[in-house]
């Protein structure tokens, strides 16, 4: 394949879908599947056929359109229409509404001006809700594989890192380390093997970013490892992915496969030099391997274990090569910093944060699901803006962003601007993109054990800071929680999280003890109440019960 | 070098070991395609088996410790056979933040198990996940292979009694049918 097929494909593609007068849109990624989405398509096919305006209508399996919440989404006429909570019985008011402007039921219809979609600037999420992710003719009709192809054909790998350095993009994974360094030091290690790895192995409760950029633009993240590894001088890539998203796993091997047969991947890309192929490996349910060296050991078909760096990967990481590995969010951001430009990337965003970042907005929250804002709107614009505030009326206790890594950020750092350092300057971290949000029933001494006891179960137990450190922190919140701490525990508790934090050998364990950390900070009253008076404020924990029991 | 790969014979003349046998061959009998080896007999079988582990170990001429010690590491292997029917419920931030305890207890109360058990008769495991990405749909349990969101007390002891069958509740049985 060269440009012109390229070009003649996306031409043909839009030609095709210019012969109907309206295209309806089913958001089938996991979300909405799960709430019948599939059935909902079949039904909207049959009543089209029924009708016999197929030639007219078209009915298309599209990814996620963001507000999870409120699936199976259904979107046409370039998403001024846009139904929610559909059934397979609605499929004929649906149609009536698109072709024959008869409102639909007030109940389905979801006013497509909301703030939550009109809030939000999509780059990485820009297909999302828009193409057919199992069809690689959609993605190359929205200007699919053009960046790939400019790259191979016009520039030269320090051209492309560049690019990218100028773009100002950090890592997506959590850390946020500057890409084009990152790229630049793979591209200067020596060797003549290298690797390119996606880090799909998103093990954050809470967070479905990476998977929903998988299965709604698989093509996208495959691009821009494939321009990843034209720069750094690889010619094999691996997505480590979680087994636990079958559907993600499932359509990347089958854009893998469609890219394979048309020559976007293999041998000789674009009639070129360039060879990049592509392989899906799972993992196997272990938090730890999101660490760039477990995940490594993990792909060499052992236990996901970390080791100490340096040598960094980018010197020696899989099989002793120079290795890149970067998060998809990260890689999937790249096609566009190509297209575009390094500059226009860079002007979106904040001083040291550029770009736009996708979060996955849950938990006590009206409008739960996927949005992607410029960096630097303030964690309040998306909570009450975007994400429509608090159900029942309720009052905001805190946001927890970052995961297990995390923290709470209280209402008092609200209007901080969701950047890197502004979120590590209250003691949280941007993580992979996680929010989830408490109100006045969630009880913070008890957030930090649940984190806490996912920290402990998924400490992979190589290094004892993080081992034995972790599981002491969680009995130490245990008893907290059950009304049996003593008041030195809280004393014994700051100096664990210290030490673990300082001691520990990869990121899980530095950054367990964070959720403990900004709720001891922020909520120590919490703490308090249950240690001094034996009572949860939020009604969560009994600890005065227990102590009861402990009487009896 | 390592030497060419031995031919060892499946533990038993099942049909499913071809699989699995597939499976190695595609990667070469590389020692690095354990974990993806193991995916595969815990997909064909439902579970890892002492057998399926030494058969794996001598492929891949890979020592038994190791894939023994891979084995137990991830999560996501299991060297239990699964009840007939599974519940795994999601106890990720959004779904414990929603209420997923409270149905872990609905379970145990309903079918006396406790996470990671199976009753008596084999006919339920209860499993939790870690984080299923369906956030959207918090509290979610998968049920058999099908997600369900948004799930209650009441709608997870009505499956949860479906599951058992006519002799533990057979009321709630008629009803659902």
């Amino acid at each position: 394949m060269n440009q012109d097929d390229l070009a003649l494909i996306a031409a043909q593609t839009k030609q095709s879908d210019n012969r109907y007068d309206h295209v309806v849109k089913v958001c089938v990624a996991a979300g909405c599947l799960s709430a019948n989405a599939d059935q909902v398509k079949t039904q909207l096919e049959s009543e089209l056929k029924q009708r016999g305006l197929e030639t007219c209508c078209k009915v298309k399996g599209v990814g996620c359109m963001g507000l999870c919440a409120a699936g199976p989404l259904v979107s046409a006429d370039a998403n001024e229409k846009m139904f929610q909570s559909v059934t397979p019985g609605d499929a004929a008011a649906i149609i009536d509404d698109i072709v024959d402007n008869k409102p639909a039921p007030p109940a389905i219809v979801i006013d497509s001006k909301l703030d939550f979609f009109a809030g939000q600037k999509r780059v990485v999420l820009e297909n999302s809700g828009e193409i057919d992710p199992e069809r690689i003719e959609d993605y190359i009709a929205n200007d699919g594989y053009e960046a790939l192809f400019h790259v191979i054909t016009k520039l030269k790998p320090l051209g492309v890192i560049e690019q990218v350095t100028k773009s100002g993009l950090r890592g997506r994974g959590g850390a946020g380390f500057p890409t084009g360094l990152k790229w630049t030091t793979v591209a200067k290690a020596g060797g003549h093997r290298k690797f390119v790895i996606c880090n799909a192995d998103e093990g954050d409760p809470g967070a479905f970013m990476d998977r929903s950029v998988l299965e709604s633009d698989p093509h996208r993240v495959l691009e821009g490892m494939a321009i990843g590894a034209y720069a750094v001088g690889a010619s094999k890539g691996f997505i480590y992915c979680r087994a636990e998203y079958p559907l993600a796993i499932k359509r990347l091997r089958i854009a893998i496969r469609q890219a394979e047969s048309n020559g976007l991947l293999g041998m000789n890309i674009g009639d070129t030099h360039f060879d990049f192929r592509v392989e899906v490996r799972l993992g196997a349910g272990a938090f730890v391997c999101g660490e760039e060296t477990a995940l490594i050991a993990s792909i060499d078909g052992g236990r996901g274990t970390p080791r100490p760096r340096p040598p960094f990967p980018a010197q020696q990481g899989l099989w002793n090569a120079p290795t890149l590995i970067n998060n998809v969010e990260t890689f999937a951001n790249i096609p566009p910093i190509i297209r575009r430009g390094g500059e226009w990337f860079a002007s979106i965003g904040t001083e040291k944060s550029k770009g736009t970042k996708v979060f996955a907005l849950a938990g006590r929250v009206n409008n739960t699901g996927l949005i992607e804002v410029p960096m630097g709107m303030s964690l309040r614009e998306i909570i009450f803006k975007l994400g429509g505030g608090i159900p029942e009326g309720r009052k905001f206790k805190a946001v927890q962003s970052g995961g297990p890594s995390g923290g709470c950020v209280p209402e008092q750092y609200l209007d901080i601007p969701v950047d890197y350092d502004s979120l590590a300057s209250v003691g949280s971290i941007m993580g992979s993109g996680g929010l989830i949000v408490m109100d006045e029933s969630s009880c913070m001494v008890d957030v930090a054990r649940f984190f806490m006891d996912f920290c402990m179960s998924e400490s992979c137990g190589k290094c004892v800071p993080c081992r034995v450190g972790t599981t002491q922190m969680h009995n130490i919140l245990e008893r907290i929680t059950e009304g049996k701490a003593e008041p030195q525990d809280l004393e014994l508790l700051k100096r664990l999280t210290g030490m673990v934090k300082a001691a520990s050998l990869c990121g899980l364990g530095q950054t367990a003890p964070n959720p403990t950390l900004t709720t001891l900070r922020y909520f120590m009253d919490e703490y308090r109440a249950h240690i001094d008076e034996g009572r949860c404020p939020a009604g969560v924990c009994h600890p005065a019960k227990a102590e009861a029991e402990v009487n009896a | 070098m390592l030497p060419a790969p031995k031919v060892v014979a499946p533990p038993s003349d099942d049909k499913r070991w071809k699989i699995v046998d597939g499976m190695m061959r595609r990667h070469g009998h590389e020692p690095y395609a354990l974990i993806e080896v193991l995916h595969t007999v815990q997909e064909t079988f439902g579970f890892l088996t002492d057998d399926g582990l030494k058969y794996v170990a001598a492929s891949l001429r890979v020592p038994f410790s190791k894939v023994y010690g891979v084995a137990t590491f991830y999560h996501f292997f299991t060297m239990k056979p699964p009840g007939k029917h599974t519940c795994v419920v999601c106890t990720g931030t959004a779904c414990y933040i929603k209420g997923a305890p409270s149905l872990l207890s609905a379970v145990q109360e309903a079918a006396g198990i406790k996470q990671g058990e199976t009753t008596e008769d084999g006919m339920l495991s209860l499993l939790t996940a870690r984080c299923l990405g369906s956030c959207g749909l918090a509290p979610a349990v998968v049920f058999d292979g099908q997600v369900a969101g948004k799930v209650n007390t009441e709608s997870i002891k009505m499956r949860v009694h479906g599951y058992l069958g006519s002799e533990s509740e057979s009321l709630v049985v008629e009803e659902h049918k």
